[in-house]
């Protein structure tokens, strides 16, 4: 039987890791459908009721991928409980019927690359350390390009002359998908970040920023947030977002230790990203933000004790912030209304200034 | 020939119309039932409302959640939310408001105001504890009339307690009570407290009431929720008379800020038809809404990506 590999969906990482996948695997790699409504309706259905959403969406694309014949499946949590997620999801699937092999790449809240090279040999036991670090090293190499070039767009697509950033994004995409080793990955890089650069786009001086912080999977995964980057995006907003996978990956467990010692009223981690959220917001609140928005799936335990926090430092320096919970619902019109409500506020506030 | 404004507010339980003139008088005025239906609903309004002899109609506005409908079919030159069509109706009435509280049928708000700028504000979450449509539903349950709801309430000198928080806990809590022989008026009256329990803790959580308060939105009207909120806040809230017509105000006051010449409105002879489809283009099946004027296709939203407007 053919191995066929699969994994959760979220933002754009499945090209970083179906590259790394397809280079250092002996088997084929799952076209990984995108997440739709049907998605969250499987994963609903077989979610119990009081957990979080991104339980909810990554079960359901596992159900999509196995329907597809996939029979090794690849998971990446920790931190909340969510490092919890992997044996109830492995129960409930099996449960289901699924015959097929699952791995969690991430053990005590850690990525430990031993403990990944490990499963990879396990998975192709002809694998070879040389030609496993040396891919890796490129996907790495094109996660961190990718988050820099999104961080880039959220600061200038809003301001954009002609609509050139998602056409040429998503060509950037499709190159990487067909990157052969590190020369070819550093042309394409070079090649469009000359491009990206060189787009014309036009910011007013006194331009609006928000900053969107909260819980890292709804953040991440637009089809999870209901777009809400697009929609700020189409208002004209320039867009601040700390969480990516650079970040929790390679500089979380350096930058939180110091970033907790600049912080006068808590002590602790307090949990996931919980801590780094409430440094977040005082650093949109020194560096002159006009606005914040705290997003995160309904019932994420760390992010409400967060919340509080948040909420105060905000209302003494008078910041505006909206809390926003997403939940499996799909209509986005109650959505709407809040945030365009939230941008009429700080527009008006920032005419009378 | 002096300008006049129109703005609609078309709610999930009520839809509100209003003309005013340039200095904000109103001119016409009705409030009628949606009845799930909000064409018909601006229809019918729009058959009540009156442009006067020497006013020429110079801005359209809606808000409310079927703005977007409604705006297309009376071809409005301003679409808002309701958050600032509230607040902006309201501070022309009271430029030193500083708090909004407003209870509608579907949806409830805060609103903070400092100096005649929005500072904050906070909605009711996915859940509909605590709104209008809870009230009625109760009133209907335990057979009084709503519109009787807050007079009864007043004659209460006893109030049973009804768990706030949440809507399903208070109705057990509410056929609880009315089991043990409680009088209909101390359930109306501790129904009207759990409301503005309710709203208070879920909507205006976190949030410093300050004075002068107005309270506004249809449950405005009730006498019972309007004395336990005076309770609680240990002050006065003020209640316009048009308390229920303030963001229909508000949104025909935005539209006039629009220079525009004049608008025609003739939208009985027209005919207009909402369509829903169901894209096929992925597993998403979003529900495209098509909305037709005289059978020719005029807008059309609902679609999550671009292949919900290729496909027809």
């Amino acid at each position: 039987m053919d191995k066929v590999i699969a994994f959760p969906m979220m933002g754009n990482y499945h090209v970083p890791v179906k590259y790394l996948f397809s280079k250092i695997s002996n088997c084929k790699i799952l076209e990984i459908p995108k997440i739709t409504s049907k998605t969250i309706e499987l994963g609903s259905k077989y979610s119990p009721d009081f957990l979080c959403t991104p339980f909810k969406y990554t079960l359901g694309t596992y159900i999509e991928c196995l329907d597809k014949k996939a029979n090794i499946l690849i998971q990446m949590g920790g931190g909340c409980r969510y490092g919890y997620y992997f044996e109830l999801q492995e129960k409930i699937l099996k449960d289901l019927g699924y015959n097929f092999k699952y791995y969690n790449l991430v053990s005590k809240g850690h990525t430990d690359i031993k403990k990944i090279y490990k499963i990879m040999k396990e998975i192709n036991p002809k694998l070879n350390i040389i030609k496993s670090l040396y891919y890796f090293f490129i996907t790495v190499k094109m996660v961190k390009f990718i988050d820099y070039i999104e961080n880039y767009l959220r600061e200038n697509k809003a301001y954009e002359i002609n609509n050139e950033f998602d056409k040429t994004f998503s060509n950037m995409l499709k190159s990487f998908s067909k990157t052969k080793g590190l020369i070819s990955f550093i042309k394409i890089k070079n090649k469009y970040k000359k491009r990206i650069k060189n787009i014309k786009i036009y910011k007013p001086k006194n331009n609006i920023k928000i900053g969107i912080i909260g819980e890292l999977f709804t953040l991440m995964e637009p089809y999870a947030n209901n777009n809400i980057e697009d929609m700020l995006i189409k208002y004209g907003v320039e867009i601040k977002r700390f969480t990516n996978v650079t970040y929790l990956l390679f500089e979380k467990s350096k930058k939180s230790k110091k970033n907790l010692k600049k912080l006068n009223n808590i002590k602790y981690k307090m949990g996931a990203d919980a801590m780094d959220n409430i440094y977040n917001t005082k650093y949109l609140i020194d560096n002159n933000y006009d606005g914040i928005i705290h997003i995160k799936s309904s019932f994420c335990t760390p992010e409400i004790g967060s919340m509080g926090i948040i909420n105060k430092m905000c209302e003494e320096n008078n910041m505006p912030v909206l809390f926003i919970s997403m939940d499996s619902n799909t209509s986005d019109v109650g959505f709407e209304t809040r945030i365009e409500a939230f941008y009429d506020m700080i527009e008006m506030r920032k005419r009378n200034e | 020939m002096n300008k006049c404004y129109l703005g609609v507010d078309i709610g999930s339980i009520s839809t509100k119309g209003v003309i005013i003139d340039e200095n904000y008088n109103i001119l016409s005025s009705n409030y009628i039932w949606t009845s799930g239906n909000p064409i018909e609903a601006v229809k019918k309004l729009m058959n009540t409302l009156t442009i006067l002899p020497g006013y020429k109609l110079c801005g359209i506005g809606t808000t409310g959640s079927a703005r977007k409908l409604i705006g297309l079919m009376l071809g409005a030159n301003v679409v808002k939310n309701e958050i600032i069509a509230h607040a902006v109706g309201t501070l022309s009435f009271y430029p030193n408001v500083r708090t909004i509280l407003e209870i509608g049928g579907q949806d409830s708000k805060i609103i903070m105001i400092n100096n005649g700028i929005i500072t904050d504000y906070a909605m009711n979450t996915l859940c509909a504890a605590g709104t209008g449509s809870f009230l009625s539903s109760q009133a209907k349950r335990i057979g009084v009339d709503i519109n009787d709801f807050g007079s009864l309430a007043l004659k209460s000198k006893n109030p049973v307690k009804i768990a706030a928080r949440c809507t399903v806990f208070a109705e057990s809590d509410l056929i609880h009570k009315a089991q043990l022989g409680y009088k209909k008026e101390d359930i109306v009256a501790g129904l009207c407290k759990s409301i503005v329990l309710n709203y208070l803790n879920n909507v205006g959580k976190g949030k410093k009431i300050l004075e002068p308060i107005v309270f506004q939105g249809g449950v405005s009207k009730n006498k019972g929720v309007e004395k336990y909120f005076n309770e609680i806040l240990n002050t006065k809230v003020i209640i316009d008379e048009n308390s229920h017509l303030m963001g229909a105000i508000g949104i025909a006051i935005l539209s006039s800020k629009e220079n525009h010449d004049e608008l025609n409105l003739n939208i009985n002879e027209i005919k207009f038809e909402t369509k829903g489809f169901e894209c096929k283009g992925c597993s998403n099946n979003c529900e495209v809404v098509r909305i037709f004027k005289d059978e020719k296709l005029i807008d059309s939203f609902g679609n999550k990506c671009e292949k919900g407007l290729k496909t027809f």
